[in-house]
């Protein structure tokens, strides 16, 4: 039996660059078929059809043709075009960061329905003004779990041994927590507090509703920052840019009240 | 062995690195210019390296300009109390197009993207923060484009010129002379119902 030609899919558009004079170029997330590229015709037009449902931090819904090399957008309809998030400087950021860590992590055609979810739930708990350390934190642990490289937190990734309520470290080369006396022979590990263990631990396993329960302190917040983005870094052995971008904002004081909304 | 003479393939080489000109296309326009008079690849000529030659950022609103300042700056007529604020220079001729803009401009030559490492360095807000400091300008209109990069840029702008008591405006966002509303997304048709108006 042949593909049809046609394929009706929700996507998360990821990013889009423009192509010739009128035409966009779409990386999405899909449910079905992870990530895709695609062009969409005309959406640079002020009268296309295709406009607003295709700029990045959109859910929408896709009618895609095959093409020979790359697909094309042929209609669409927005689900979500997270308005409340897009009308505010920092949730802006945050959802535009949570985007380049999945096209960055991601191969095309490799489909992961529960990455979509995850991502999709959490441009949901952005656009709803929810705490956004806590949601960036819970995605990036989450991100890593769907991907194959969930950190050990229960054992010692060298030794197996258990760990002891104690200053532990976090070795990014190794995926996991080290005991006191393997983090010497660790160079580039971070030291673990207590608490950051225990709140990572806890965000592994619950659901996001008891995850927003715990309350961060501005320390334990930026120990967990570090952690996993120096993990993510490690991972993806380049910088991620639209972190630069938060701490930058962070540095200007640019908070959640910042926007037309 | 090529078949086509050097100067011809030179110049088909160097038409083809232009945008939308592929190998066939530049081809047809060495020829062109083969069989065009003397003058006309003259004039051609000239008004490429006139391009490179005199063309310049103005130092003041850093549109392309061939004297600096640039004439709409030098403009006495003009309000200097209103700055448009454009992405690039190619969005100012159709602001000037509708003949209802009398303020200046100033181009920040792109737009914030955080994923592709363009930050607020930059681009030229920091010229334009300087502008602002003198107590002369009014309003600040913000005319970046209604996509994200652009929205991003435009509250990034907010941001930092708020504290300095200027007006800030954006252009009204809404629905496309000719469009149909039954395509229209959500977020233009939000735009467009909030920015509502009173038939006059």
């Amino acid at each position: 039996m042949s593909t049809p030609r046609n394929y009706q899919t929700q996507a998360i558009i990821l990013k889009q660059t423009k192509l010739g004079e009128f035409d966009k170029l779409l990386t999405i997330y899909t449910p079905e078929f992870g990530k895709l590229k695609a062009i969409a015709k005309g959406a640079c037009r002020p009268k296309s059809k295709l406009g607003g449902n295709v700029e990045p931090l959109t859910h929408s819904l896709l009618l895609i043709a095959r093409g020979r090399t790359l697909d094309i957008v042929t209609q669409s309809q927005m689900m979500d075009g997270f308005l409340e998030l897009k009308g505010n400087l920092w949730r802006t950021s945050c959802g535009l960061y949570t985007l380049e860590l999945v096209d960055l992590f991601t191969m095309e055609n490799s489909a992961s329905c529960s990455l979509f979810n995850l991502l999709l739930d959490t441009l949901h708990r952005l656009n709803a003004n929810g705490s956004e350390e806590i949601t960036l934190r819970y995605f990036e642990l989450h991100l890593l779990d769907y991907l194959g490289y969930r950190p050990q937190l229960k054992q010692c990734v060298s030794c197996s041994s258990l760990l002891r309520p104690v200053v532990n470290s976090f070795s990014p080369r190794q995926g996991g927590i080290l005991c006191a006396l393997c983090a010497q022979t660790e160079p580039t590990a971070h030291p673990l507090s207590v608490d950051a263990l225990k709140t990572l631990r806890l965000w592994e396993s619950c659901d996001y509703n008891t995850a927003r329960r715990v309350k961060l302190k501005p320390e334990l917040s930026s120990e967990l920052e570090q952690v996993l983005q120096g993990y993510l870094k490690y991972l993806l052995q380049r910088e991620i840019k639209s972190a630069a971008w938060l701490e930058k904002l962070k540095l200007l004081r640019v908070d959640n009240n910042c926007g037309t909304n | 062995m090529s078949f086509v003479a050097e100067p011809v393939a030179r110049l088909v080489k160097e038409f083809s690195k232009l945008p939308g000109i592929g190998p066939k296309g530049a081809q047809r326009l060495a020829y062109h210019l083969l069989r065009s008079s003397d003058e006309e690849a003259r004039a051609l000529a000239e008004a490429i390296v006139d391009l490179k030659e005199k063309i310049m950022l103005c130092s003041i609103c850093f549109n392309i300009t061939d004297r600096d300042p640039c004439p709409v700056c030098q403009d006495e007529k003009r309000d200097h109390s209103i700055i448009c604020v454009v992405e690039k220079p190619s969005d100012i001729s159709p602001l000037e197009r509708t003949g209802r803009y009398n303020g200046l401009y100033h181009v920040l030559h792109g737009t914030i993207s955080p994923a592709q490492g363009i930050t607020a360095e930059e681009l030229k807000i920091k010229e334009l923060l300087s502008r602002l400091q003198g107590g002369s300008v009014k309003e600040v209109i913000i005319a970046t484009n209604p996509n994200i990069e652009g929205e991003t840029t435009a509250l990034y702008l907010q941001h930092i010129i708020a504290p300095l008591g200027i007006r800030i405006t954006h252009l009204a966002r809404g629905l496309p002379f000719g469009a149909e509303l039954e395509y229209a997304d959500d977020m233009t048709l939000n735009q467009a119902l909030e920015g509502r108006q009173e038939f006059e």
